[in-house]
């Protein structure tokens, strides 16, 4: 009952069928996948949705998948959280954290796109999934094939710090470790994925992937009582989950499921700015940069979809800004300290664009915003393990705790008075 | 002479070769000469003002031609040229 028709090429516009491709034959552009629209307007209604189980394929009709689901069937649907304490300190009356940072199973927005991708690969035949990631993606990949029982490769960086590798390894993928950056890791796939035949969820079953980051836009949409947000601020890395949100928005609004208008803003770290530097000199075309910033899942020089986070962002009315790492790492510690999230510098990141484009003015104090994060912090302590307080380390005498609570008591008097 | 590695969307003009030769003092005009040898190829690659289109990467021994000078990357005999396709990636 699948009512995706077929891939199109979002440049020349040449059409071809549901088949593991990503790029367009004749111009290199990108494929996206075509749905039956009027179909789906036929039966997909605000009550169907409401009825279905608290994942991403609550949205099934808006997915590329033919029959039933395989995995995924608790990713999704994260909490869209009221941040009044938060918007206390940007000065903003009503705003929201959508919080990818409690995905299931790996704790980051990977886990959508994984579940389409991963789903479609078994549909399309696959016995094996692989990608080329640093992190985020390579824990989805590897967590999402233990469960659907598949053969997995990942592909990294040789010089990954051991936690990253681990929080892939415990899921028994093969894990090779290539000699060289991650754009050398990204080409090399590129090569196996056309040689072995394996589904690459970021390269040839990408056009399936990618479909599924809309979900995340479809939830902020479902949470506000079927309402868009005026304003949504989103990370920025390789340039997948913005323009899809903006797509999901105006999916919602083309099938009559939401009302309104949205305006759309991109984040990223100064140190690997390419898309907004871009955006701020007004020109389309995006200059790639040696990327150099603590924010490593949003470290991306060469943005793939970076040219359609510009279109999104400029047709949405909306914009976008960049912070050093240092706002990053108060960002992390603003969004925990108000609300009791901790997210990794991604989420850093958004924040503390969201707070310099309030205070810019781009974005109205008492209008509707929504914060994106999209991966958790208890993966990245490093990035803030030299800004937290330590612990106060004393003897286990009742006395000595009494000395230095004295103590703290008079350090809040002092700085209260 | 110089290597060239050839995408996928690209081999049906090279016979099916995922690497193929050319040569050119720069990249513009190795791919002059790849041109010849395989015709119509170039257009593939860029775009009518000659320009390489948006969504396909150029990597000299590895380094992608826009932090080097961008077409006009000097080349000796023996550098090493891929072609990509951009959409891929994704941490």
């Amino acid at each position: 009952m699948s009512h995706a028709k077929g891939l199109k090429c979002r440049e020349c516009g040449a059409e071809s069928p549901i088949a593991p491709l990503h790029v367009c034959e004749t111009c290199f552009g990108p494929l996206e996948v075509q749905y039956d629209y009027d179909a789906i307007r036929r039966t997909l209604t605000r009550e169907v949705i409401a009825r279905r189980p608290p994942n991403l394929w609550r949205y099934r009709e808006l997915l590329p998948i033919e029959g039933e689901p395989h995995i995924g069937l608790h990713s999704g649907f994260t909490p869209l959280v009221r941040a009044d304490r938060l918007g206390a300190v940007l000065g903003v009356k009503n705003l929201w954290v959508k919080d990818d940072s409690v995905n299931h199973p790996t704790f980051s927005y990977k886990d959508r796109v994984v579940s389409v991708a991963i789903s479609k690969a078994i549909e399309l035949g696959f016995d094996t999934v692989s990608c080329a990631s640093t992190g985020n993606l390579a824990n989805s990949v590897s967590a999402h094939a233990a469960r659907a029982g598949l053969n997995c490769f990942i592909f990294i960086p040789d010089d990954l710090e051991q936690g990253k590798v681990i929080g892939s390894t415990i899921y028994a993928p093969r894990v090779v470790a290539i000699r060289g950056t991650y754009d050398d890791v990204n080409r090399l796939c590129s090569e196996i994925a056309d040689k072995y035949g394996w589904a690459f969820v970021n390269i040839n079953v990408r056009p399936y992937y990618t479909e599924g980051a809309k979900t995340y836009g479809f939830e902020v949409a479902e949470q506000l009582g079927w309402q868009l947000p005026k304003h949504i601020v989103v990370p920025v890395a390789g340039g997948t989950i913005l323009p899809k949100i903006a797509k999901g928005f105006r999916e919602l609004r083309d099938l009559g499921l939401v009302e309104g208008d949205f305006r759309i803003y991109g984040a990223q770290a100064a140190g690997s700015a390419p898309v907004i530097q871009a955006l701020h000199k007004g020109t389309d075309l995006i200059s790639p940069v040696k990327p150099q910033t603590i924010a490593k899942s949003i470290a991306i020089g060469n943005p793939a979809d970076g040219f359609y986070v510009l279109k999104a962002i400029r047709e949405s009315g909306g914009w976008g800004e960049m912070v050093t790492d240092a706002e990053i790492v108060d960002g992390i510690r603003l969004l925990a300290r108000t609300e009791g999230i901790f997210t990794e510098p991604a989420g850093g990141t958004t924040v503390a664009v969201t707070r310099k484009l309030v205070a810019q003015g781009r974005i109205p104090r008492d209008e509707s915003i929504v914060i994106c994060v999209t991966g958790n912090g208890y993966k990245t302590l490093e990035a803030v393990a030299d800004g937290v307080e330590q612990p106060f380390r004393i003897p286990a005498r009742l006395g000595d705790f009494d000395a230095l609570y004295a103590q703290l008591r008079g350090n809040r008097e002092a700085s209260a008075g | 002479m110089n290597q060239v590695r050839v995408p996928t969307p690209l081999r049906k003009f090279t016979g099916g070769s995922e690497a193929v030769e050319a040569e050119g003092k720069t990249v513009a005009t190795l791919l002059a000469d790849l041109d010849t040898r395989y015709p119509g190829i170039r257009e593939r690659i860029c775009d009518e003002s000659g320009q390489v289109k948006r969504f396909v990467n150029i990597f000299v021994n590895g380094e992608d031609i826009r932090f080097l000078q961008h077409l006009e990357t000097p080349l000796k005999s023996g550098d090493e040229l891929s072609i990509v396709p951009a959409i891929a990636g994704g941490r």
